[in-house]
């Protein structure tokens, strides 16, 4: 395994190799390779703007956007600072993706994001790391370190006047973060809240400069795609859903863990490398983009390829790859009353729909699922969804209102039983 | 700006391009709900209440933070747009307490009024309800934290008004509370505003707390009486009794906001020290009586003393009718001593001066400048909204540069400054003078000659001359001369260098009127100087003259001697040895010891009158409420005076008259044209020399006229905390001093004892002990030499 | 902006002052507040929680408000404005680690310790919180002690092991 080896372990290939998030490992297979090609050949912003096009490589923290497009909306000829903030904000319940990246190949990110910053004209950047996983900002200060020693952050990188300078900013327990715009706030030192858009980070961002902010994934394929072209990398997944994509799986499954698999893969497939549901017990839901992507019964899942695109067709979101399953023995009601709490507990507080509805949504599927259910309820939770989805700055609120919505239009029964018997269903819960 | 074509409510407009929705619907008169937005804030966008259906757009989008774009749709009224207002509606009401009966904003609260329109007729909500635990905020706000609907507009506007964040959101989610950092009181010198801006209840006046329901109360116009801006006001009365004051918008002066002295300074109105009825002491003990007696008695007395010892004093505080009365008698009677002038110590700009000083400049211009020089002045103190507009222009990139004797903080970016001794101040501005000749290459003002150039100089010299080069030109450049500059012994030094640098860098140069009437009560000739308008009249003396040695008879017109003077031990002693002394005021105060007579006249809300600002803008104003007891307006007073004395001229009917017989038909056209700064003629003085300590004074915020003295909140706060010697920590050591250990200071006159207070932003040679409290009054003159011992 | 007193007691060490100047290093020299959570994280690090006039303290180090310095420490749920116990122990109680067992866990652990989340053993040993996602969900249950060291896949011999280390 190598970056030299165009196969779909685009992020993920230090994992066979010893030693691999250190330097050393890195550079002898390939790392900084790209990185130095495009300083010293001074290649144009646009080739590599237009190669990431090609690639069809689409955001993979949750939002799925072009990446090569969102690069062209960046201001590069302004004249003053501009900033390329990478997004290790990674608290999506189910997602653990960008973990293994910061752990086991952190070069390839520092490279993608140098890359990045010479393309946006940037000088400075910074990674913003969730809190909760210390030692990953420690491993990652610790590349960053590695990486300044061997000239290849700095000044004058590889003798041209290209400088970058890159820096690792620690959360400390707030989702929310992982929206860029809060992002940016928290790294102003200020409470993580996000900003109402427009105006946009690509004109008004980091200090009010303009700023890009990508997934550590997404700027992590940034040196394979300029290492193998964007063609190879489009060619790994499949038309609009360019590349291999990181896939999180967790819940009941025998060896939960990321798999690297080519975008458009099946569900089954990759739930079959994920060793199968545990032993026993049959498939029930998969949540397959992250808790606030819509659940999707197992039976419409096994239908299913892990692309944007199919996954949307079903009625969910493939978001950051969170794929969260969960057996027969899954009581939903359960499993709805700690998705909210989350939202609730998560949500920052500034929009009145999210920060009032949030707790309410929270209290009323506590009540059904402690035997306190109104027959009203069920209706009263998917009026307070609908009336929080679409009403608030950030896309917290929608994330908060669709777990609600799609739990009770897939397992409405479970609820009417909980208000009725004031239980679990026979299988299910406790 | 490129103009855009858009819809609102099937109403087509033009709007700019960078308008908002909000902003497009206000232009036509579309009232889109809303709680966080506010005009002179940033916006937040986080209420949604104002959320409207756009066409093409996937949601519904808040018209506070949407840029308008051409050809754009909006719909306020739809379906869609109501329901999503009506969704918001239910979020903010189900953890309000409802508790609408027993809220002092009820019957004006944003959210109440909306929720009649967007609310429902019942909750959906039947779990428990937030509480959120009480702050204390100090004696001006009251608070009730769990009405809270979270908007966010007092923390903003600490943020970008007053300049300092006091108050924040602290927790997350449905946990978020406005609070202090800790028990922290709000300190601000702005901070009632923010009961104005919070759209519940949950920000209220404390002093206005349960005294009345809103409905109850009469709306009266007003002007502010407490300092050169003239802050237009809504008076609330009930009963004839003043309630509240709240601002009345006007964007050329104090936009739609108040500092707290304009705010709560009503308190003050209606306490037992009011004066009420007329007094005359008759072998030391005070008999009431008639209004007839009392003003044949004064007539009498004064009649059967020469004029020229005779002396007419009156506050800067006092409108300009009454102002132009009292000289209007002295000139009468046959002298032209009358003053208004009572803390200035240096008067020689009197016969070098072609007009009324004033602030060379529109009070908005202000906010928008690019350069400027501030030399002795309390900014944020003396001048509260103005000190705001001059943040507004150093948050827009404009340059500040402070040449003063202390270092207060002023919440604003501070590109240079100097803090010197007071006797420093013309030597210093002096160096930037020199230095700015040099950078200019222009010969050296003779009044700078001893300037010293040092960096520091330069720095101020390059800030206050330099940009416009590259640019179209159009920087905005101001001096400003503040009070302590105004009050300081050489004044007229300062004066005229402060023009030479204005005119050396091609900048506006103003003066920061002192107070609320300064510039009106020099128009209307309370000046010994010149009459009214500058026309040529009997000249008098001045008001140190007046007060540095006894006159047989004195007639003060809202004067608290020991306070409102620069040096109130001579000033008790001329006054003491006078035979005959009257004072006209609302209050008996310390009057009582020293005058003959006390008549009782009316406070600003008691009376009509006229107060010319700053930048000599005409504002007259109407009684709000009928004067108490026998309290009477004090121009009714002076005409009936007038004719007592057998004086011609005076017959005026209503205050109107007065005005007009002062300043003409177009009172604001004459003001207009008589005000210049300009001076010429001043002769170079050495530097002052004061070996050893000098005495660094202002008049605290809270003491500045009779009736914030009186307000009983507005005493409460910090800023009218006791006075205190501050000093530096290494003065405090040379003298062997404990900090918040006790001092001996002295002056001309006895010694006091005063609390020390470390302030290691003050000149070493330096001991700061404010004037104008009843504390100091014992001390002597604002500036000068002053020894300090251990106790 | 006027520095209050600050006794011995509230200072930090001289190694935590420098590393706190390597926080403040990484963003531009006007924009000091950038450095707060790490600075509030260090500071913490050091005393065991924020209390208020440490936070004061390092609001005042990057000359920015107390309010705004305190909006921070109480925004972030890792911060503790209140004191916890010597060990505090965060457990991921969210769907994925619930999945897994997480819930069995938190009994197990509240009964053990004789608290509920939110609580402090009388002792003053354990501070026992429940966690939100910490982004290891593959290594289910999990849960953080004092912030920064991650234990995964638990179990009850495991928790019973990593409370026995923790004196």
């Amino acid at each position: 395994m190598s970056l030299l080896t165009p196969n779909s372990q685009v992020c993920s290939w230090t994992q066979a190799l010893d030693n691999p998030g250190s330097l050393a490992t890195y550079v002898a297979n390939g790392g900084y390779q790209a990185l130095r090609r495009v300083i010293t050949e001074q290649m144009p912003g646009d080739t590599i703007i237009a190669e990431l096009k090609t690639s069809a490589l689409r955001g993979r923290g949750g939002a799925g956007f072009p990446t090569g497009l969102k690069w062209s909306f960046m201001p590069r000829a302004f004249p003053g600072d501009k900033y390329i903030v990478c997004n290790s904000d990674e608290g999506e319940p189910g997602t653990f993706k960008d973990r293994d990246i910061l752990r086991y190949n952190p070069h390839q990110l520092i490279e993608g994001m140098a890359i990045a910053g010479y393309v946006l004209g940037a000088r400075v950047g910074y990674n913003y790391i969730h809190g909760e996983i210390f030692d990953c900002y420690d491993i990652f200060e610790r590349a960053l370190s590695e990486a300044r020693e061997a000239g290849y952050l700095g000044d004058n990188l590889f003798g041209t006047d290209f400088c970058f300078q890159l820096h690792a900013h620690l959360g400390y327990g707030a989702y929310i973060c992982g929206e860029e715009t809060a992002l940016l706030e928290s790294l102003e030192g200020k409470k993580g809240q996000p900003r109402f858009k427009p105006p946009f980070p690509a004109s008004f961002g980091l200090y009010g400069k303009p700023t890009t902010i990508n997934n550590t994934e997404t700027l992590a394929s940034v040196p394979w795609i300029m290492q193998h072209g964007g063609q190879a990398f489009l060619e790994l997944g499949k038309p609009n859903n360019g590349g291999p994509k990181l896939f999180s799986v967790s819940g009941h499954v025998n060896k939960p863990g990321n798999y690297e698999v080519p975008l458009g893969t099946p569900f089954s497939e990759l739930l079959e490398m994920a060793g199968g549901i545990r032993r026993g017990h049959k498939l029930k839901a998969v949540i397959p983009g992250g808790s606030s992507a819509p659940v999707l019964p197992g039976d419409i899942m096994m239908d299913c390829t892990m692309d944007f695109d199919s996954i949307a067709k079903a009625g969910s979101m493939l978001g950051s790859g969170a794929v969260i399953v969960m057996d027969e023995t899954v009581c939903m009601v359960r499993a709805l009353e700690r998705l909210s709490y989350f939202y609730y507990e998560e949500s920052c507080g500034q929009c009145t729909p999210c920060r009032e509805g949030t707790g309410w949504m929270y209290r009323v599927i506590h009540r059904i699922e402690h035997g306190l259910g109104r027959p009203e309820d069920i209706e009263l939770l998917n009026s307070v969804a609908g009336r929080i989805g679409g009403h608030t700055i950030c896309a917290l609120g929608d994330a908060a209102a669709m777990p609600v919505q799609s739990f009770l239009k897939h397992y409405g029964h479970e609820f009417e039983h909980h208000i009725e018997h004031k239980r679990c269903m026979d299988g299910t819960g406790h | 700006m490129a103009t855009l074509n858009i819809e609102i409510d099937g109403r087509a407009l033009q709007v700019e391009s960078g308008d908002t929705i909000m902003d497009a619907a206000n232009q036509v008169g579309i009232t889109i709900p809303h709680f966080c937005y506010h005009k002179k804030l940033s916006i937040a966008a986080n209420c949604r209440m104002c959320l409207v259906q756009v066409e093409k757009a996937p949601k519904p989008l808040p018209a506070c933070a949407t840029p308008v774009t051409d050809g754009m749709k909006v719909f306020t009224r739809s379906e869609y747009a109501v329901s999503a207002q009506k969704s918001v509606m239910e979020f903010l009401l189900i953890n309000h307490p409802l508790d609408c009966p027993i809220c002092d904003q009820g019957g004006e609260c944003t959210l109440q009024d909306l929720a009649v329109g967007y609310g429902g007729s019942s909750s959906r909500y039947q779990e428990i309800k937030r509480v959120v635990v009480e702050k204390n905020l100090g004696p001006l706000i009251a608070t009730d934290m769990t009405r809270c609907i979270h908007c966010s507009r007092c923390v903003r506007f600490g943020q970008e008004i007053a300049g300092v964040m006091e108050l924040g959101m602290a927790g997350r989610g449905e946990h978020t509370e406005i609070m202090p950092f800790l028990a922290n009181q709000v300190a601000s010198e702005l901070s009632g505003n923010v009961i104005d801006l919070c759209p519940v209840g949950a920000l209220t006046s404390k002093p206005f707390r349960y005294k009345a329901r809103t409905w109850e109360l009469s709306r009266r116009h007003s002007i502010s009486p407490h300092d050169s801006l003239g802050s237009n006001l809504e008076v609330h009365v009930k009963d004839n009794k003043v309630m509240r004051v709240l601002p009345r918008e006007n964007e050329d002066v104090n936009e739609c906001w108040l500092a707290d002295r304009d705010r709560f300074s009503y308190e003050g109105l209606n306490t037992a020290e009011r004066l009420t009825q007329p007094m005359i002491k008759q072998e030391g003990q005070w008999v009431e009586v008639t209004w007839q007696a009392a003003l044949e008695f004064v007539a009498d007395k004064l009649k059967a003393i020469p004029a020229e010892q005779i002396g007419a004093l009156s506050t800067p505080y006092r409108p300009a009718e009454e102002l132009f009365l009292l000289q209007k008698i002295m000139r009468g009677m046959g002298c032209g001593n009358v003053d208004h002038r009572l803390r200035q110590s240096d008067f020689s700009l009197d016969s070098k001066a072609h007009g009324g000083f004033w602030l060379g400049m529109p009070v908005t211009y202000m906010s928008r400048l690019n350069r400027m020089l501030v030399v002795g002045s309390n900014l944020r103190k003396d001048h509260p909204l103005m000190a705001h507009r001059i943040r507004e222009s150093v948050r827009w990139y404009g340059e500040l540069n402070l040449i003063n004797a202390h270092d207060d903080e002023f919440l604003g970016k501070v590109h240079a400054k100097r803090i010197v001794a007071p006797s420093q101040l013309a030597a210093t501005l002096a160096g930037v003078c020199v230095a700015l000749a040099q950078l200019k290459e222009l010969p050296v003002p003779d009044v700078a000659v001893r300037g010293i150039v040092d960096d520091i100089a330069r720095k101020m010299a390059q800030s206050i001359a330099g940009g416009g080069q590259g640019s179209s030109g159009g920087e905005a450049r101001a001096v400003f001369l503040g009070n302590m500059a105004q009050h300081h012994p050489t004044y007229s030094q300062i004066h005229m260098l402060a023009q030479e640098v204005a005119r050396l860098a091609g900048a506006s140069f103003g003066v920061l009127g002192e107070a609320a009437n300064s510039v009106g009560a020099v128009a209307v000739g309370a000046i010994p100087g010149c009459g009214p308008l500058g026309q040529p009249a009997i000249k008098g003396l001045n008001a140190q003259q007046m007060l540095s040695q006894p006159l047989r008879a004195y007639l003060l017109l809202g004067v608290e001697a020991e306070l409102d003077t620069h040096d109130p031990v001579s000033a008790l002693n001329s006054i003491n040895a006078a035979e005959f002394v009257v004072v006209m005021s609302p209050y008996k105060g310390k009057s009582l010891d020293y005058a003959d007579v006390l008549l009782p006249i009316a406070p600003w809300t008691e009376t009509s009158g006229t107060f010319v600002n700053t930048e000599g803008r005409v504002q007259s104003f109407s009684a709000v409420v009928k004067p108490l007891g026998e309290t009477r307006p004090a121009w009714k007073v002076l005409r009936v005076l007038g004719n007592l004395l057998g004086l011609a001229g005076f017959d005026h009917n209503d205050s109107k008259d007065v005005l007009r017989d002062a300043l003409g038909e177009t009172p604001t056209g004459s003001v207009q044209a008589f005000l210049t700064n300009e001076i010429s003629g001043v002769s170079v003085l050495p530097p002052q020399v004061i070996d050893g300590l000098e005495r660094v004074a202002e008049v605290p915020i809270y003491q500045t006229d009779a009736v914030v003295r009186r307000s009983h909140a507005l005493q409460m706060t910090l800023d009218a905390a006791l006075p205190v010697a501050r000093m530096h920590s290494r003065l405090i050591e040379k003298l062997g001093l404990q900090e918040n250990g006790r001092v001996s200071v002295r002056q001309t006159a006895s010694a006091l004892t005063l609390k020390v207070q470390r302030d290691d932003l003050l000149p070493e040679n330096c001991v700061r002990i404010p004037s104008g409290h009843p504390l100091t009054a014992s001390l002597g003159p604002m500036f000068g030499p002053i020894t300090a011992e251990a106790v | 902006m006027a520095k209050p007193d600050l006794n011995d007691s509230q200072r930090l060490s001289a190694e935590s002052l420098a590393l706190i100047d390597v926080e403040v290093a990484k963003y531009p020299v006007d924009q000091k507040q950038s450095a707060v959570m790490g600075a509030l994280r260090i500071a913490q690090t050091e005393c065991g929680w924020l209390k208020p006039e440490l936070i004061e303290y390092v609001a005042d180090y990057l000359e920015m408000p107390a309010i705004a310095a305190y909006e921070v420490a109480t925004f972030y749920n890792m911060y503790d404005t209140q004191r916890p116990g010597r060990h505090k122990i965060t457990l991921c109680t969210n769907l994925p680690c619930m999945l897994m067992g997480a819930g069995e866990l938190g009994e197990y652990l509240k009964k053990k310790l004789e608290i509920g989340f939110g609580e402090t053993t009388e002792d003053g040993r354990f501070t026992l919180k429940e966690g939100e996602c910490m982004g290891a969900c593959g290594d289910a249950p999990m849960c953080l002690h004092n912030n920064h060291v991650m234990h995964t896949h638990l179990t009850t011999e495991k928790v019973d092991e990593l409370l026995e280390t923790l004196k």
